[in-house]
C-alpha cells in the first residue's frame, strides 16, 4: 500500500517536473507545477509531515501558483526563438543536468549515513502535527521565525517598488513633455 | 519504504530543475524551474527529518518555503517591470549587465 502511494506520488512529481520544462506555453508550465506540488504534498504525508503537506497545498499550490497564473496571463505566451546564442545549448544542457544527477547519485550511494537505509525510527505520536511544529517555531526557532517575517516584509515592499508604475510626479513630468 | 527512495527522488527532481534552468529562456519558466529545485531540497529535508525522527528538519522546510515565496514575489515583480518597459522577455536578450 505504501509502495503504491509512493510510486503514485513519485510519478506525479517527476511527470509534473518534466512537463514544466517541456511545455512551450508558460501557462501550461504553471499548471504542470501545480500537479508537481500536489504530488509532493502526498509524499510529505507519507513522511509524517502533516503540517508541511497542508502548508504546501494551501500556500504553494494555492496562493503562490495563483500569482504565477496572473503573471503568465498578464505577460502572455512569449514565443522562444529557435536562435541559440550558445551553440549546442540544446544538447549540452541535458548533458550537464545528467552529470549533476550522476554526481548526486554517487553521493547518495557512497554516503556514510546509516539512517538512510532504514525506515527511520518509530515516531512518537503527534510527530509533524501543527502543535509540534508550532512549539518548535515559537520556542526553539523564534529568531528564525521573526527573521522570516522580516524577509517577507522586505520582499513585499521590494515587489511593490519594482512592479508599481513610476512615481506619479515623474509621470506628470513625462506627460507635460520636454517643452514645458 | 526506506528513506533512500525519497532522497533519490529528490536528486532526480533537482537535476530536472537544473536542466530546465539551463534549457529554457523565458524568465517565467526559469523561475518555475527554480521552484522545482527548491522543492527537491524540501523533499530531502523532510526525508532526513523522518530518518532521524526529528521534526527540526520540517521547520527548516517551512523556512525554505518562506524564502521561495520571497524569491517568487521579487522575481515576478521584475518580470512585470521588464514587460512594462517593452523589453524582450528572453534572458539571452537581457544581458547588458554581463558587460
Amino acid at each position: 500500500m505504501i509502495y503504491v502511494a509512493f510510486f503514485a506520488g513519485a510519478i506525479g512529481a517527476v511527470g509534473g517536473a518534466v512537463a514544466v520544462i517541456a511545455m512551450r506555453n508558460p501557462f501550461y508550465s504553471v499548471l504542470a507545477l501545480v500537479v508537481h506540488l500536489v504530488s509532493l504534498a502526498g509524499l510529505f504525508l507519507l513522511l509524517y509531515a502533516q503540517f508541511i503537506a497542508a502548508a504546501q497545498v494551501v500556500v504553494y499550490a494555492g496562493a503562490v501558483m495563483v500569482l504565477y497564473v496572473f503573471v503568465a496571463a498578464y505577460v502572455g505566451a512569449a514565443e522562444e526563438p529557435l536562435w541559440e546564442p550558445i551553440p549546442g545549448q540544446r544538447f549540452l544542457a541535458p548533458l550537464l543536468a545528467a552529470a549533476l544527477l550522476v554526481e548526486l547519485a554517487i553521493a547518495i550511494i557512497g554516503t556514510g549515513l546509516s539512517a538512510l537505509d532504514s525506515n527511520g525510527p518509530t515516531l512518537p505520536a503527534g510527530f509533524g502535527t501543527p502543535t509540534q511544529i508550532g512549539n518548535l517555531l515559537l520556542e526553539r526557532f523564534l529568531v528564525v521565525f521573526e527573521a522570516a517575517s522580516m524577509l517577507l516584509l522586505v520582499a513585499a515592499v521590494g515587489a511593490v517598488t519594482l512592479a508599481a508604475r513610476s512615481h506619479p510626479r515623474a509621470e506628470a513630468d513625462e506627460a507635460e513633455g520636454p517643452a514645458a | 519504504m526506506t528513506v533512500t527512495w525519497y532522497v533519490v527522488l529528490s536528486a532526480v527532481l533537482f537535476a530536472i530543475g537544473a536542466g530546465g534552468v539551463l534549457i529554457r529562456r523565458s524568465p517565467l519558466v526559469i523561475l518555475l524551474c527554480l521552484e522545482l529545485m527548491l522543492n527537491a531540497g524540501n523533499l530531502a529535508l523532510v526525508a532526513f527529518s523522518r530518518a532521524h525522527g526529528n521534526a527540526e528538519g520540517q521547520v527548516f522546510a517551512l523556512i525554505v518555503m518562506v524564502v521561495a515565496a520571497c524569491e517568487v514575489v521579487v522575481g515576478l515583480g521584475l518580470i512585470v517591470a521588464i514587460f512594462r518597459r517593452r523589453l524582450p522577455l528572453n534572458v539571452d536578450d537581457l544581458r547588458e549587465l554581463r558587460g
